[in-house]
């Protein structure tokens, strides 16, 4: 009885689940749908699931109109850059905290965390001046640093908390053994903390590639990434959904795809620690 | 010797290089609409003519906005060329940020561009921005649904008749609303709107003094006017309808009538579209009866040339091609007169190619009706129709039309938005030293 209980409660929970994840997957599914739609068929009402007739020709204007590549590209590089960039630095940090805290710690991190609470538009025209003086503007280095330094109290907070989970007595074997500190990291935090830091860079290149404050006010043409691209499909004054629709789908489609693909390693991250 | 001539190659390599970088090019940041886009389509004309490359941002309205607004006060230079509006433009004029756009070539014809237009984009007499297409607002309406209410839609109609009209319109079992308009919180969406309803019930932002007027029977007479024919006759959530939400509504067949820019005229009349395109006629805007000033608004969206760039040269030379004559006569040989941008030229509308687009006539009879100057009945020290050409105007409008937007959706009354939209803008007009 109690075998067919559980048997049950697991059927709900499965169903539950998908239903969750279909209600938050709708709007990609639909923006998806609506990519093969004529403009017409993208505003019809009642509106149109699947029996349309399906059309490539948003994707081949959009191809036509925009060097997709570029910006592409440029969105790889911003991401890419700014979570490698943003690990680097955050990796002894988190060390620091992790095993050798100060009483000033939690404090730290929690300053850190505040940062994020600033809105963006409140720093747009420092940060804009310094860009100009620096010539930074429209380029992806400028951009890469950026998106770093926003990031930077995530990537710090989420490796701190794996760190956390790693024994001290580890470290402290490799370091009567004669590990330097740069080998106590590398070599044997790091290795151990690879679960936690595969998480943090997923995640980070995913804000980073979605961020779209900075990246459409600091760039014009040489550094624009996909966020610029989407921009340019938005119009209040004119119907092209169906446009916007396949530019929006160009643009997610390689973070939707790396995701797909390390989703066990991003779950195993993000609930790392949670079951202690 | 073998250096030396080695030398020289890499010299004379790094000159070629050297041009080659430096091949002229322009950068200009637009509007994702569908004039801006079919130009961008023909720019390929322009560099076989100069030599001069042109990169293109396209970005959404209100986000372009902000991102030429930045550039041009930090004078970051990103921009040689940007699509700004009529409100911009005499303001950031004054303000030494554009270069003046004189000195243009006699076949460009700088008399040819409609004296309303001109007039917006100039200060103290100043041309700053040329119009690339200009626009009013006015009536379109259902010719079947109008026939099928045993109603006869005038050229110039009043408030009251097209109240009557949408109230005969609606069908609420065929999903029928007699009439759309805009309800939407935002300076240029909803804002725009109501403001230009306010002046055609002889409403005012400011007296001469610059004090608000919410507080004047005028104001009161014309929300509670389109509050209640919108509840009688207008969709239902209109509150959060802009132009896209009536486009699509309209293209539908879902609404008999709906005020709005002349460029949707050619929107809801493409068959591809729209499900209506043979059935749509056009009016002048309307007014309340015994007001002499429409609802009708006047913009445009121009080009313009920012004071920090290091090409003004090559910015003039695009300006002056984009918005020709030549240009017009480019776009009307491919795609036909129906796409050319409208509202710019006095010679387009003299063109009898063009007179026998449908809506051209209602097109430069709304325009020509529109003056900047003298936007509603009782004198205002500010220049624009629907919005008042001082840079806080659109900070505070938009918290105005947030007001009344709370008033479409039932959350208050009439008098309470009135009431804090004159709070409110007191405050800030004080606050900004007026």
């Amino acid at each position: 009885m109690a075998r067919t209980v559980t048997t049950r409660r697991k059927s709900l929970n499965t169903v539950l689940a998908w239903a969750v994840g279909l209600l938050i997957f709708f709007p990609i599914l639909w923006t998806i749908l609506t990519s093969f739609k004529t403009e017409a068929q993208a505003i019809a009402s009642p509106p149109l699931f699947l029996n349309f007739d399906w059309t490539l020709e948003n994707y081949a204007i959009v191809q036509e109109r925009s060097d997709y590549m570029r910006f592409l590209w440029n969105s790889v590089i911003i991401a890419g850059g700014s979570t490698v960039l943003g690990v680097i630095i955050a990796v002894p940090a988190a060390w620091a905290m992790a095993f050798v805290p100060s009483k000033r710690t939690k404090d730290i991190l929690l300053w850190m965390l505040s940062t994020k609470m600033l809105p963006a538009v409140g720093v747009l025209y420092p940060i804009y001046l310094l860009f100009i003086r620096l010539g930074l503007l429209d380029t992806r280095g400028g951009l890469v640093v950026v998106l770093m330094l926003i990031n930077l109290p995530i990537i710090v907070w989420m490796l701190y908390t794996y760190f956390r989970e790693i024994p001290g007595e580890i470290l402290e074997a490799a370091r009567m053994d004669g590990a330097t500190l740069k080998e106590e990291i590398l070599y044997v935090l790091t290795p151990m903390a690879i679960p936690g830091i595969a998480s943090t860079v997923l995640l980070n290149f995913i804000l980073a590639w979605n961020e779209a404050f900075w990246t459409l006010n600091l760039t014009a043409v040489d550094a624009a990434p996909l966020t610029a691209f989407i921009a340019s499909y938005s119009s209040p004054e004119g119907l092209f959904f169906a446009k916007l629709s396949a530019a929006s789908t160009m643009a997610i489609a390689p973070i939707l795809i790396l995701g797909w693909f390390s989703q066990k390693q991003l779950v195993r991250g993000l609930t790392f620690g949670a079951v202690k | 010797m073998y250096l030396r001539n080695a030398l020289r190659a890499a010299t004379a390599m790094t000159f070629v290089a050297t041009a080659a970088a430096h091949a002229q090019s322009i950068t200009i940041a637009t509007v994702n609409n569908g004039d801006m886009i079919r130009m961008q389509g023909y720019t390929d004309k322009f560099t076989e003519a100069t030599g001069i490359d042109v990169e293109w941002v396209t970005l959404e309205e209100n986000v372009l906005r902000q991102r030429v607004t930045t550039d041009i006060t930090t004078k970051g230079g990103q921009f040689d060329i940007m699509t700004i509006g009529m409100y911009e433009t005499p303001i950031w004029g004054a303000n030494g940020w554009l270069v003046p756009l004189d000195g243009l070539s006699a076949e460009y014809d700088v008399d040819d561009i409609l004296p309303a237009m001109r007039n917006g984009l100039s200060n103290d007499g100043t041309l700053y921005a040329a119009p690339f297409y200009g626009e009013s607002s006015m009536v379109m309406y259902r010719t079947d649904l109008m026939e099928k209410a045993g109603l006869e839609m005038p050229d110039a109609p009043t408030w009251q008749f097209i109240r009557e009209a949408a109230a005969a319109m609606t069908d609420r079992e065929n999903d029928i609303n007699g009439i759309c308009l805009r309800g939407k919180a935002g300076w240029g969406e909803g804002g725009a709107f109501i403001t230009v309803t306010g002046n055609s019930f002889g409403a005012r932002w400011f007296d001469e003094d610059w004090k608000p007027q919410f507080d004047q029977p005028e104001w009161n007479e014309a929300l509670t006017f389109f509050v209640d024919m919108m509840n009688e006759s207008g969709p239902a959530g209109y509150a959060t309808n802009g132009f896209n939400e009536n486009l699509s509504l309209f293209q539908q067949g879902k609404c008999g009538m709906w005020i709005d820019a002349t460029v949707a005229a050619s929107f809801v009349t493409n068959p591809d579209d729209s499900t209506v395109a043979d059935k749509v006629g056009f009016a002048l805007a309307p007014n309340s009866e015994g007001v002499d000033k429409r609802s009708n608004w006047l913009w445009a969206w121009a080009l313009a040339i920012p004071a920090g760039t290091e090409q003004a040269d090559a910015a003039k030379q695009f300006i002056e091609w984009a918005t020709s004559k030549d240009y017009i006569e480019l776009v009307a040989e491919s795609e036909g007169w129906a796409n050319v941008p409208p509202g710019a030229r006095t010679s387009l509308y003299e063109n009898p190619n063009y007179q026998e687009v449908p809506f051209a006539k209602m097109t430069l009879e709304s325009i020509l009706s529109a003056d900047p100057n003298n936007p509603t009945v009782k004198p205002v020290p500010y220049v624009g129709i629907q919005f008042a050409a001082i840079p806080e105007f659109a900070g505070i409008a938009t918290q105005v039309s947030q007001e009344f937007s709370a008033v479409y959706a039932g959350q208050q009354t009439v008098e309470e938005a009135l009431e804090k939209a004159q709070a409110f803008t007191t405050e800030e007009m004080e606050a900004a030293g007026y």
